[in-house]
């Protein structure tokens, strides 16, 4: 008796909690508005079918719970219910599937016209690179890796040369571009992901994964690491900031290229290996 | 010379009734080193049931430092990390996988099918300790140098082998070896169920009279034996990347400026051989729970179970499509994404027979005689909580909707309502539904309720609402969550009202112990059958069964599991064996 009228407050409990609850998406930054459009049509049709399973679970028990002089009724089984309730839950696994399916065939095409940024994960930093002028990126390898080229940026490769490499600072990106984003780890996997982007991706070592996106408003949102990659994993943060055209092509001409950084970082190197005292 | 009868004559029922089951000789071969399928049943449910108490404490420390980080200066990273990672492996193959089917299998398909044992009792119980050496190898993590591993339960490389990540000098390495005595010992066990299934039923008991918590064992069973191989390959090739330099799965890495000497490996093989393991394990916890429940909620509710036919299939099913689902877990790993049209379909359809035994649980129930004892409870609560985490399923299992919610709370919400406290509220329904046929006494009544309620309630809250947070973004698999921008300060109540749950829970199954030790002693005597079943487990001459189940004569099956309130019958119920006259009054 109590169980029937609980399942059926847990249902009221659970639809207040939803409508009333403080903790849903973040606003969204991107163009992925279909993904969270199918995202609620998933909470919708799943929510209506909760309420009405469960509720028609506490009403059995409330309606044929025993008592005196109850019997039972012997029905083994009924053809035409099951293929009933067989046939409605099919019709509700295509209306989610078929919007689910579409925007995955967008998310997986970026657009032929969508800039190239390549991210690099390592215990517990992001690393950046973006192609320089002819937009080209050079192959890299993790054996490449130096201390004055932490990328593994193919010194060999020509379209290396003009590579802009940002080591440390902020990825800044602009508004309403759209980027095709190039993943890369040098050591364990991790993944590139901003909540109020939507779209996330692993990076592994030895092979390149990507996703894509448009930034549709400007800010600076937090990078977060979503695939456990150590101890440090809850501190691998970063910044990507989103701006206007202009700004972003002032901070493009701040950026030192491979060639610039690697004989920069080079003196540097050389510089502390030899010491103080040793000059 | 040679007794040509048996080839000429065919088949002697009397041949088989005078086989003897190994009978114990002294006390050590009697509750130590017994081939009694209900004895080994006991030690692994009894040693699961340990392992889970330790997952429980492990559970309750990481549950600590969420709520309140940093303030418990033992609770460092790297033994956080530790925590979820061995809260996460225990409790998914050491406890509900041995439970299910090293417990309720052993106990319950023998008695089930009417065999006097299993087909193979010796093998039986060398599975028995071959598990319980896989669970002293995996403590034995705890009291090496650096720990137990802290990879996370999924123990993805290359992570899992480097210096970055806690035990990855010998904590890593044990919980390898553990898992491949754990599936030898489970391979051992899992061919003796299924034989003894095909092989060893009752006279009369065809395979579409077999109840469906046999069903659940059996199909469970076969699967694990064809999915368990994929996690064993995968943890033999990453002791050989750990131990002997190979690069199975280790590309040109490098680790603090230095190139190691590994390259070429795939860590995305890895994935899949896990994963291929690691969906169908959901439904090897899952569906002797599906079979368990509909044998419970049939009897309590005094009515045949609805569409039986239909839940064997739905049942085989969900096994078969279950093999082809498990890229569903990588659809942001960065395998070819063309995978992921292939994967939701194929995750999605797995809804339409799930969807039909939720919808056959509740039709049992309609018009029924409903009686509200611990056992229905619990199946009730199972109910609700597996309808919360299927549905959510539906969500991960549409790719581009697991696109923002992987890897965040939301995931793990999902498989805890889904394959944690579903199943978990299964085991207790079918603890307090078998202890009279156990011990021969019936559970507290109160004290069961009493554990449901805070056990159900509590685990509903906890994570329900944990779901809101993975909407939100909020990761998994962080030790902290620190200064993060788009984490409101009302994330941080949350975590400390989840945390304040979780500890009334875990507390909360303390009284079930309590209630099991004390009602084992001092209980109210069991009257025989107490329930009114239909099944053969109840009708052994003897509560608790003897060795070998039936005495003097072994039963003869005349009709199907579910023969509860049959119009004309005298009684609401009619046993298994019990013969078509003298079934009506």
């Amino acid at each position: 008796m109590i169980i029937a009228g609980l399942i059926i407050l847990l249902v009221i409990a659970s639809v207040l909690f939803h409508l009333y609850s403080p903790w849903w998406t973040t606003p969204i930054a991107t163009n992925w508005t279909n993904i969270d459009s199918t995202l609620s049509l998933t909470f919708w049709l799943t929510g209506v079918a909760f309420v009405l399973v469960i509720s028609f679970l506490g009403w059995c028990v409330w309606r044929y719970r025993h008592h005196a002089g109850r019997v039972a009724h012997y029905e083994p089984e009924s053809g035409r219910l099951e293929m009933w309730l067989g046939a409605i839950t099919a019709v509700g696994v295509v209306f989610l599937l078929a919007p689910g399916l579409i925007a995955w065939g967008k998310f997986i095409n970026p657009p032929a016209d969508a800039a190239t940024v390549e991210i690099v994960g390592q215990q517990w930093a992001w690393y950046y690179r973006l192609p320089g002028p002819d937009g080209k990126l050079g192959r890299a390898d993790a054996r490449f890796v130096t201390a004055d080229n932490p990328l593994g940026v193919n010194p060999y490769d020509p379209n290396s040369k003009g590579n802009l490499i940002v080591n440390g600072g902020d990825l800044h990106l602009p508004v309403n571009k759209p980027v095709k984003i190039l993943l890369r780890s040098i050591d364990v996997i991790h993944n590139f992901y901003i909540p109020e982007f939507r779209a996330k991706m692993d990076m592994l070592p030895g092979s390149e994964s990507y996703f894509w996106f448009t930034p549709t408003k400007t800010g600076t949102f937090e990078i977060l690491c979503a695939a456990y990659c150590g101890v440090g994993h809850s501190y691998m943060r970063g910044n990507v900031v989103i701006e206007s055209d202009d700004d972003y092509q002032k901070w493009i001409a701040q950026q030192q290229s491979f060639t610039q950084a690697r004989n920069g970082a080079g003196d540097r190197v050389r510089a502390a290996a030899r010491g103080p005292g040793e000059d | 010379m040679v007794d040509v009868r048996a080839g000429a004559g065919g088949f002697h029922p009397e041949d088989f009734e005078e086989e003897e089951v190994p009978h114990p000789r002294s006390w050590w071969t009697k509750y130590v080193f017994s081939q009694d399928a209900k004895v080994v049943a006991l030690q692994y449910a009894g040693t699961a049931v340990f392992v889970g108490l330790i997952a429980l404490v492990l559970s309750w420390l990481m549950r600590l430092q969420l709520a309140f980080p940093g303030a418990f200066a033992f609770i460092d990273a790297d033994h956080y990390y530790q925590f979820i990672t061995m809260h996460g492996m225990m409790m998914v193959v050491y406890v509900l996988t041995a439970i299910f089917l090293g417990g309720f299998g052993n106990y319950l398909i023998p008695l089930m099918i009417g065999a006097r044992d299993m087909a193979f009792p010796f093998i039986n119980m060398l599975s028995y300790w071959t598990y319980l050496l896989a669970v002293l190898v995996l403590l034995s993590g705890f009291f090496l140098p650096g720990g137990p591993t802290g990879a996370g339960w999924t123990l993805y490389p290359p992570q899992a082998l480097l210096a970055g990540t806690p035990g990855s000098s010998y904590g890593i390495v044990v919980m390898f070896v553990s898992l491949v005595i754990f599936i030898a010992g489970f391979t051992m066990g899992g061919l003796n169920y299924v034989v003894t299934v095909l092989q060893l039923r009752a006279p009369g008991m065809t395979m579409m009279r077999l109840p469906m918590t046999v069903w659940g064992i059996f199909i469970a069973t076969i699967m694990a034996l064809l999915a368990f191989p994929g996690l064993l390959v995968a943890s033999l090739m990453m002791l050989c990347d750990r131990l002997l330099g190979a690069s199975f799965f280790m590309p040109a890495i490098v680790q603090d400026g230095a190139p190691l000497a590994n390259a070429g490996g795939s860590p995305i093989l890895y994935q899949h051989l896990f994963w291929f393991f690691g969906h169908p394990e959901v439904y090897i916890v899952a569906l002797p729970a599906f079979g368990i429940v509909a044998d419970l909620l049939s009897t309590h509710a005094r009515k045949n179970l609805f569409g039986y036919r239909l839940m064997v299939w739905a049942t085989i099913a969900i096994g078969v499509l279950s093999f082809m689902v498990w890229g569903h877990h990588m659809f942001i790993s960065g395998m070819n994404p063309i995978f992921g049209f292939f994967f939701a379909t194929s995750t999605l359809l797995i809804a339409i027979p799930t969807a039909i035994k939720v919808y056959n649980w509740i039709f049992t129930l309609w018009r029924g005689d409903i009686r509200l004892n611990p056992p229905m409870l619990y199946s009730l609560g199972f109910i609700v909580t597996f309808v919360v985490g299927g549905l959510t399923g539906l969500f991960l299992g549409n790719v581009v909707v697991d696109v923002p919610l992987n890897s965040t709370l939301f995931v793990v919400a999902h498989f805890h309502m889904v394959m944690g406290v579903a199943p978990i509220l299964v085991i207790f329904g079918a603890i307090s539904h078998w202890f009279p046929l156990m011990s021969g006494r019936m559970l507290h009544d109160g004290l069961a309720k009493l554990h449901f309620w805070i056990t159900f309630l509590g685990t509903y809250f906890i994570f329900f609402t944990m779901h809101y947070l993975g909407v939100l973004g909020v990761p998994r698999r962080y030790y902290d969550l620190g200064q993060t921008a788009f984490i409101p300060p009302s994330v941080a109540a949350l975590n400390i009202a989840i945390t304040v749950a979780a500890l009334i829970v875990g507390a909360a199954q303390f009284v079930l112990i309590y209630n099991f030790i004390r009602s084992w002693r001092h209980g109210e005597a069991a009257k025989p059958n107490p329930w009114g079943a239909t099944t053969l487990e109840w009708q052994t001459p003897e509560m608790p069964p003897p060795h070998d189940n039936w005495g003097k004569q072994a039963p003869t099956v005349y009709r199907w599991a579910y023969d509860y309130s049959v119009p004309g019958a005298d009684r609401d119920f009619i046993p298994q064996n019990q013969p078509e006259q003298g079934a009506r009054a």
